[in-house]
């Protein structure tokens, strides 16, 4: 009988986990199509700083996209920020480099001179503190 | 006779000492002030200092949190 449950111990964990599983896949969402429309057509970019923002003027419904967009962030950079004992600022730019290496080409980043680029193939301009 | 000799050696060496110590004196307080000209054009660089923001992200910081920067991007896909 405690062999038995011993069993079924380790099954419901195994299920559990499974369950997990099912239940985050559409956790991780894409992003919005909006969104990932106003990125491949160079509405908006990705800043040094780890925010979002227009490298041309924006639309009102563009720009309440990355306001919305940036809030979130914000509020995931505090809470990884707390997490690993570092300032919000900190853990933002730090997204920012990886942010701005995953850019894909057509993309627009901002370069650490303040100008707007497009990226290309090339390794893009980041920061000189980026890994 | 050899009475005076000495004195007279003794206002020499009199004359020098005074003259050596204002010499070191001058010495002294050009050195100061010397070195307070030098000390004043380090000091002297008046412009804003802007940078100031960055400098508290320093490199080691950045190296630190890359995994958990990239964790977080990969696990909240949708807003990055």
């Amino acid at each position: 009988m405690f062999e038995y449950m011993k069993n079924n111990k380790a099954l419901s964990v195994l299920g559990g986990l499974a369950l997990t599983a099912v239940v985050a896949a559409p956790v991780m969402a894409q992003r919005d199509p909006a969104y990932a429309a106003a990125r491949s057509s160079g509405a908006i970019g990705e800043k040094p700083d780890g925010y979002l923002g227009f490298p041309t003027s924006p639309s009102g419904a563009t720009s309440a996209l990355v306001k919305d967009l940036n809030i979130k962030r914000k509020a995931a950079y505090t809470r990884k920020a707390q997490a690993t004992n570092s300032t919000v600022e900190q853990f933002a730019f730090t997204s920012g480099c990886n942010l701005i290496m995953r850019t894909t080409p057509g993309e627009k980043y901002q370069a650490p001179d303040g100008s707007w680029q497009t990226r290309t193939s090339a390794a893009p301009q980041r920061d000189a503190r980026c890994p | 006779m050899r009475y005076t000799t000495i004195q007279l050696t003794d206002r020499v060496n009199n004359a020098i000492r005074r003259k050596m110590r204002s010499l070191t004196a001058t010495g002294l307080i050009s050195g100061v002030i010397l070195g307070l000209a030098g000390c004043v054009q380090v000091a002297a660089p008046d412009k804003p200092i802007v940078i100031n923001l960055n400098i508290n992200i320093k490199q080691e910081v950045v190296y630190r949190l890359d995994g958990d920067a990239k964790d977080l991007i990969n696990e909240e896909a949708d807003i990055f």
